[in-house]
Parts: structure tokens; C-alpha cells; sequence
């Protein structure tokens, strides 16, 4: 068999499966999302009608927070962890990054250990402020979930960026009579920018588009992953459950190439 | 000389990081207490139990293995597409390979929500497929291919593939037993660290799973979300411990794989 026909053969399987079961289902969304009773109105109408508008806004700021939040949280960390060998090390990572691979419903769950009826932060705060603070449901539980699946992402990322950084620019730095301060802001953090682009987007694209963690904990909250799939079940508005998950695969979609284009690397969100 | 100051530095960041390795590890520690506790409620003095564990068995067991069997099917099917096509791939190089490169990672750009409600919208029609678990991988595949084609590709550009495979072809060898006898073996390092992805991933899968499932073919974290929001908090934690202990090992495993690639990396 002549070569070319063999590498052609072993794309064949690849092929029948991404458009089979990839292409032909995204190309059905598209036409699917545009053909209800508001025709291709209905992709405005993501932007425009007043309840979707909020819930987009909603999801964007909430998604926006937890990247600003996860990549504070593992700048300190990551650096800290890099920087530092001291003994337990090895085990404080492998902690920060084990839920890397609990799927979203997991990470609602644990939301409600901690801040649940019966949650660990409710049972703190009674003795201390006399009421038990319950907020698992509400948007600062969701926040919290949010940031609980984007914290191991990022802070891998970082840490594999840390790593990699120049020391002797630190110390040309440092020799030329920088404080701490100064080194970080001019030196690392400058140098960290292509990794906090990248987890920043991966976390960012897992945000908007995390479904598990909101269907056990937003019950009345709106995101759109929710409403998504409420507008799908509850309203059997299936053109507008598609419209409004083509807008949403597009803002995931954009956020990550934006970033690539930014940073040069591949980057992925999964969740 | 450590300055008090550096000291205190020291200290404060080591606090912080200890508190966000808390947040994330102390409840998954509390999910595993509560499940093996008579009553969370009344904490662990009253007793420990396998009871949870038990009925989690006797209610869920047909989701674990139906995740078992969609999680092997799923690596069964990445790794006779995802490799050849790992290596047609890399031999061909070029616009077009980037194209399609482009094209299989989408999907983990995509929401998963997304993705089933395009397999809904095109396939819901055939009810025999709609109905099984065969659809369910259909989604599971998509998801996971892309991380078993590129981490097979990864060591493709590692390795120099082309000299291998050109020395194999000089002596005669067809493009078939090329591929099995020199490229297969050469690439097993991405086949394993693969493997163990879309295992973990097709395992711990939600957001597909929940729109394609039917009553009859839940899996394990279609069932966990079920007991999130119908069962007494120790059925939930009992069944989230099963979870743990199927995914632990994986994890584990993971990361000593990486830790060797990294080692054996820098020794280079």
C-alpha cells in the first residue's frame, strides 16, 4: 500500500467521528438555535431581550470574578510553593491540585459541606456570631464552587510558569538595589503574563460554561448553563436553548483563542 | 542570614497556602467522614458505618459499572482512532493537519451542554440509539479524544518519529507493521498518560452525561447529582466516597507519571 493511502487511512476513523458526532451536531445547533419563532432574532435576542441579558451579564461578572479571584489566589501560592522546599511540600500540592479531576456536581457538593444546612461554616459561625451562616445556595456559594474547581487549574499552570523563569534576571535585579517589591512587579510578575493569560482564560471559559456545580447549587440563581438547560426541560424552548448555547460556546471559544493568540500556547478548559 | 522580615514572609504565605489547600481538601475529607458516620448530624461520636456504603451499593451499583463500561469503551475507541491519527498528524505536518488539530480541540472549548444539545437535536430522532449507552459515549468520545491524540502527539514531536520511521521502511517494512511494530511501542509514554485521562475524565464526566442519559442508563455522577438532591446527606457522602476511591488511584497514578516524565525530562 502506498504510503499517502495509509496516512489518508488513518484519518478515516478520526474523520467519521469528530463529523459524525462533532461537526454535524454543531452545524444542526446553529440551524437548530435560528429556526424558532423568532427566527435568527433569537441570537439577538440573547443581547437584547431583558432575561437573558441579565443572565449573560450575570455569568460574565460572576466568571470574570472567579478568574480575577483564582489567579490572586494562585499567583501567592504557586510562587510560594516553587520558591520554597520545605518539608510536606510535595503533599500541600498534591492537595491544592487533587479536585482537578471531581466533576462539577462533586464540587457542588462539597460547597454545601462547607456552607450548607449542615455545612462546617455554619456550625463555626454559631458559636461565634450566634447564627449559623448558611449560603451554599446563593451566589456567594456558587462563587465559591467556581473558584474551588479554577484554583487547581490555574495554579498549575502558574506554578509550571515559575518554573520556568529566569532567576539571574531576578538577581541583575536585586544587584541593582530592587527590594522584593520591586523585583516582583517589575521582574516576575511582568515575566508571568503569558501564564496568567492562559489559566486566566482557561478559568475564565470553565466558568461560563460550568453546568455539574450550578445544577446543585444555583437552583435560583441565573446562569446560563442554567438557563440553558431550564428553557430546554421546564420550557421546551428547544431554538432558544439552542441560540443560547451557541452564544455561550462562542464567548468560551473566543476567551480561549483570544488568549492563544496572546500567549502563543495551546490552551484548553475542560469541565 | 534570614532576616525577621523574610521570616515573616515566610510565614504569612505558608499560612495562606495552607488555608486555600484547606478549602479545597477539608471538605472532601468531610464528604468521606460523612459517609462512613451513623448521623452527621450529631457528628462522628455517633458511631461509624458502613451501612451508607452498602445501601449506595444496593441503589447505584448498575451506574457504576454502566461508568466502568462507558470509561473502558471510551479509551477503547480514542485509542483506535486517536493514534493513527496522532501519527498521520505529525508525518503529514502542514496547514491542513493544524486545520484539523483546531478542529478536535473545540470541543473541549465548547460547553459540554452544548455539545449534547447538538447530539440531542441530531440523532434524538433514532430512538434504539438515543435510548442506550452508546450515545452517551458518543458525547464521552468527542470529549476525550482530543487529550488522547495530542498527548500521543506530544511525544511524537519528542521522539524523532520520521528517522525511526524511514530506517523501518529502508529495510522493507509496510506502512501496517511500521505503525505496530516501530511507531505503536515508540509512543507509549503518551498512550499511558492518555489512557489515564480519558479513563479519569469519561469516570467523573457530567455535563454531557446529564442531558444524553434516560432513566435507564444513568451513570455514576448522573447518580450523584440524583442523591445530592433526594438522599440523606451520609447516602450522598457514602456515594461520593465510592466516586473518591475509584478516581484516587487514576489521580495517583497521574501524577507519578508526570513526576517520572518530568525527572527522566530533566536528566536529559
Amino acid at each position: 500500500m502506498p504510503f499517502n493511502t495509509f496516512i489518508r487511512l488513518c484519518l478515516l476513523p478520526l474523520a467519521m467521528v469528530v463529523v459524525a458526532f462533532f461537526l454535524l451536531p454543531m452545524v444542526r445547533l446553529v440551524i437548530v438555535g435560528g429556526s424558532g419563532d423568532l427566527g435568527v432574532g433569537a441570537y439577538a435576542a440573547i443581547l437584547f431581550e431583558p432575561r437573558f441579558r441579565a443572565t449573560l451579564i450575570n455569568t460574565v461578572m460572576l466568571a470574570v470574578a472567579t478568574t480575577a479571584s483564582s489567579l490572586l489566589i494562585a499567583t501567592v501560592a504557586g510562587l510560594f510553593l516553587q520558591r520554597h522546599r520545605f518539608p510536606g511540600r510535595a503533599l500541600l500540592v498534591a492537595m491544592l491540585t487533587f479536585p482537578l479531576a471531581f466533576p462539577g456536581v462533586v464540587v457542588g457538593f462539597m460547597i454545601i459541606l462547607l456552607a450548607g444546612r449542615q455545612g462546617l461554616i455554619g456550625s463555626i459561625t454559631l458559636p461565634l456570631f450566634g447564627e449559623k451562616w448558611v449560603f451554599a445556595y446563593s451566589i456567594q456559594g456558587l462563587f465559591l464552587g467556581y473558584l474551588y474547581f479554577s484554583i487547581p487549574r490555574v495554579i498549575l499552570t502558574i506554578m509550571a510558569a515559575v518554573e520556568k523563569l529566569d532567576l539571574s534576571l531576578e538577581e541583575a535585579a536585586r544587584a541593582l538595589g530592587a527590594g522584593p517589591w520591586a523585583v516582583h512587579r517589575d521582574v516576575i510578575l511582568p515575566a508571568l503574563r503569558p501564564a496568567f493569560v492562559a489559566s486566566g482564560a482557561i478559568a475564565f471559559a470553565t466558568a461560563m460554561g460550568a453546568f455539574g456545580t450550578a445544577f446543585t447549587l444555583a437552583t435560583n440563581i441565573n446562569v446560563l448553563p442554567m438557563l440553558i438547560y431550564t428553557e430546554f426541560t421546564l420550557s421546551a424552548n428547544i431554538a432558544m436553548a439552542a441560540a443560547l448555547s451557541v452564544g455561550l460556546g462562542l464567548v468560551a471559544w473566543a476567551a480561549l483563542a483570544l488568549a492563544r493568540s496572546f500567549s502563543g500556547g495551546t490552551v484548553a478548559a475542560a469541565g | 542570614m534570614i532576616s525577621i522580615r523574610d521570616r515573616l514572609i515566610f510565614t504569612g504565605q505558608l499560612l495562606f497556602t495552607l488555608l486555600v489547600a484547606a478549602f479545597l481538601i477539608v471538605p472532601a475529607i468531610l464528604s468521606m467522614l460523612a459517609g462512613v458516620t451513623v448521623n452527621y448530624f450529631q457528628g462522628i461520636r455517633s458511631g461509624v458505618t458502613l451501612q451508607w456504603v452498602i445501601q449506595v451499593w444496593e441503589l447505584y451499583a448498575d451506574t457504576i459499572a454502566r461508568s466502568f463500561v462507558i470509561a473502558l469503551s471510551a479509551l477503547t475507541v480514542t485509542l483506535i482512532v486517536g493514534i493513527p491519527a496522532a501519527y498521520a498528524l505529525h508525518v503529514r505536518g502542514g496547514r491542513l493537519s493544524r486545520v484539523v488539530e483546531e478542529i478536535i480541540t473545540l470541543p473541549l472549548a465548547v460547553p459540554g451542554l452544548a455539545i449534547a444539545l447538538g447530539l440531542l437535536l441530531t440523532y434524538g430522532g433514532f430512538s434504539d440509539f438515543r435510548r442506550s449507552w452508546l450515545f452517551i459515549l458518543a458525547g464521552h468520545v468527542v470529549f476525550t479524544l482530543p487529550f488522547m491524540v495530542r498527548s500521543v502527539m506530544a511525544v511524537f514531536a519528542a521522539i524523532d518519529v520520521k528517522t525511526l520511521d524511514e530506517s523501518a521502511s529502508s529495510l522493507g517494512a509496510s506502512p501496517w507493521r511500521r505503525f505496530l511494530d516501530v511507531i505503536v511501542p515508540n509512543a507509549r509514554p503518551g498512550i499511558l498518560a492518555g489512557s489515564l485521562m480519558v479513563v479519569t475524565l469519561s469516570l467523573g464526566e457530567f455535563n454531557l452525561t446529564w442531558m444524553l442519559h434516560t432513566p435507564l442508563t444513568k451513570t455514576l455522577p448522573v447518580g450523584l447529582a440524583d442523591s445530592y438532591a433526594s438522599m440523606r446527606l451520609e447516602v450522598a457522602s457514602a456515594y461520593t466516597l465510592v466516586f473518591f476511591v475509584m478516581i484516587i488511584p487514576l489521580l495517583v497514578a497521574m501524577q507519578i507519571f508526570a513526576d517520572h516524565k518530568r525527572r527522566q525530562g530533566a536528566g536529559r
